[in-house]
């Protein structure tokens, strides 16, 4: 597997770590309800197919991505740099 | 159908061999039942087992897409062992090598148990004295252990590489004596044969596509043979638990599916009779009976359902079964393979009633499911049968995220990829 950093270029695989699904956005840090927090913290849909998932290019750049890759075939179908305050940029 | 024995054996080769009959029937599907089991895999065939045997439950199907044992229970590592830390994991994992060591002559079935004990290297002071602390864990709960110095390291592992000049020197290691390997696939049909006997029903190429409702209740499975109705239906399909659910209207669980390989290399006369594990990285590995060395490692560590795995995950088993044994490093790889494993959020499986009226669910066994085949399907049944867990498998609640009541061994927080 070989993933294209939009800073580096294609890559293989042993240079990313892996963090996982990226479609889950953090509950408000003030919010104590505890369904909001399990949901974020434990429940995944773990789909077969389309997934959108963080990576980070530890051993290059070290940017973190949003990658958008079927769990079925491995095939990897869009790679962005993943939204931060400092950049700004927005998810695939 | 007649007991196995060495008089029937005789007997057969008197014969020709003529006399054998299949180790199960081949039934039809009855349109309804008191329990189906969705999965036909070790722990779906050992709960339709101990449904029959400890419960008098033997109104059951069991629906397998494939044909009984194609899944994990036929593709993995085949170690057995109790050596857990925590109090939730270690008296399920003990009640279930004890099932183990009278497996065989429970299902008059020959599933080659062979308690060679399982070794964990330590290779840091700090290592030595985590693993000590495992081990008189172990001990106060009732299992064996003992730690092992770099000497008798040696002399039950000839191979082992124990220089001081290695690059994770070897300091000791703690020893479970009734740890050991066992025949995968005889322990899927063994259980197959003996709730076959006992008037079970094994659904061979029959795929679950629904669920049967009966308002908020599940009422049964809709598969390619037809439906199935059903008192109470047990879902038991390890890396597919995400997919299967879907089908019930269950979106999310705290399961995520990753690919763990497997690896076994040309046989070889005698080199290693016991299984060891590498402490400064992940490995475990054994000599099967027919010579081949039987390894593997870490998962791949990304969502995935495609049975197979990425090279730097083979080139970081292999480097590390070279570390250890160096005289491995010029035999060669016969096979390798890659299965789905159910990755729970904290390293710990699921047996529990529920989530919906009249199911039942068991997954998260992340990729140590083989062990617990006894335990996990005589504690299913259980579940199954009184509509409450077993003191056994109390811990194992699928609510217990929710609650707090995580059973997290390596302490590694909500990451399936690294458990």
């Amino acid at each position: 597997m070989r993933i294209t950093c939009p800073h580096c270029g294609p890559r293989d695989l042993v240079e990313f770590s892996y963090h996982g699904d990226a479609t889950l956005t953090r509950p408000d840090s003030a919010s104590t309800d505890q369904d909001v927090w399990n949901a974020y913290v434990y429940d995944r849909a773990n789909p077969a197919g389309e997934h959108r998932e963080f990576w980070q290019h530890s051993g290059g750049c070290r940017k973190h991505l949003v990658v958008t890759r079927n769990t079925l075939t491995h095939a990897i179908s869009g790679v962005d740099f993943a939204p931060g305050k400092r950049t700004g940029r927005k998810r695939s | 159908m007649a007991e196995y024995s060495a008089w029937q054996v005789l007997k057969n080769a008197w014969r020709g061999n003529t006399g054998w009959k299949p180790a199960w029937r081949k039934p039809d599907p009855k349109p309804d039942y008191d329990v189906v089991i969705i999965g036909g895999g070790g722990h779906g065939l050992s709960t339709a087992y101990y449904l029959a045997k400890n419960h008098g439950i033997a109104n059951v199907a069991v629906c397998e897409k494939g044909w009984l044992g194609s899944g994990n229970i036929g593709r993995n590592t085949t170690i057995v062992r109790s050596n857990y830390l925590l109090q939730g994991n270690t008296p399920f994992y003990e009640h279930s090598m004890k099932l183990w060591e009278n497996l065989s002559h429970e299902l008059n079935f020959n599933v080659m148990f062979s308690q060679r004990g399982i070794i964990n290297l330590c290779h840091t002071p700090a290592q030595m004295d985590d693993t000590a602390r495992r081990g008189n864990a172990m001990r106060l709960m009732g299992v064996d252990a003992r730690m092992l110095t770099p000497e008798e390291l040696g002399r039950r592992m000839p191979g082992l590489d124990l220089s001081p000049n290695a690059r994770f020197p070897i300091l000791g290691g703690l020893e479970q004596p009734r740890a050991g390997t066992a025949r995968h696939d005889a322990v899927a049909w063994g259980y197959a044969r003996a709730a076959d006997r006992r008037g079970v029903d094994l659904l061979e190429n029959c795929e679950v596509i629904g669920f049967l409702r009966d308002g908020d209740r599940i009422a049964g499975v809709r598969t390619t043979r037809g439906e199935i109705r059903a008192k109470k239906v047990a879902v038991c399909v390890a890396g597919s638990t995400g997919a299967g659910m879907k089908l019930a209207g269950i979106d999310r669980l705290p399961i995520e599916s990753h690919v763990l390989q497997a690896f076994v290399s040309e046989s070889l006369k005698p080199l290693l009779d016991t299984v060891v594990t590498f402490g400064a990285g992940h490995l475990y590995i054994s000599q099967s009976d027919k010579g081949g060395l039987v390894f593997g490692g870490d998962i791949d560590g990304y969502n995935t359902y495609a049975q197979r795995g990425n090279l730097p995950i083979v080139e970081d088993v292999m480097a590390e079964a070279v570390t250890l044994f160096p005289a491995a490093a010029k035999v060669r790889l016969l096979r390798s393979w890659g299965g789905i494993m159910d990755m729970s959020m904290d390293g710990s499986p699921i047996i529990a009633t529920g989530p919906l009226p009249g199911m039942y669910l068991n997954c998260g066994w992340c990729y140590g499911g083989f062990k617990a085949t006894p335990a996990s399907g005589w504690c299913f049944a259980h579940t199954i049968a009184k509509d409450e867990p077993h003191p056994l498998n109390e811990a194992y609640s699928l609510d217990r995220f929710h609650r707090g009541y995580v059973i997290d061994e390596k302490g590694q927080g909500a990451t399936p990829w690294k458990h």
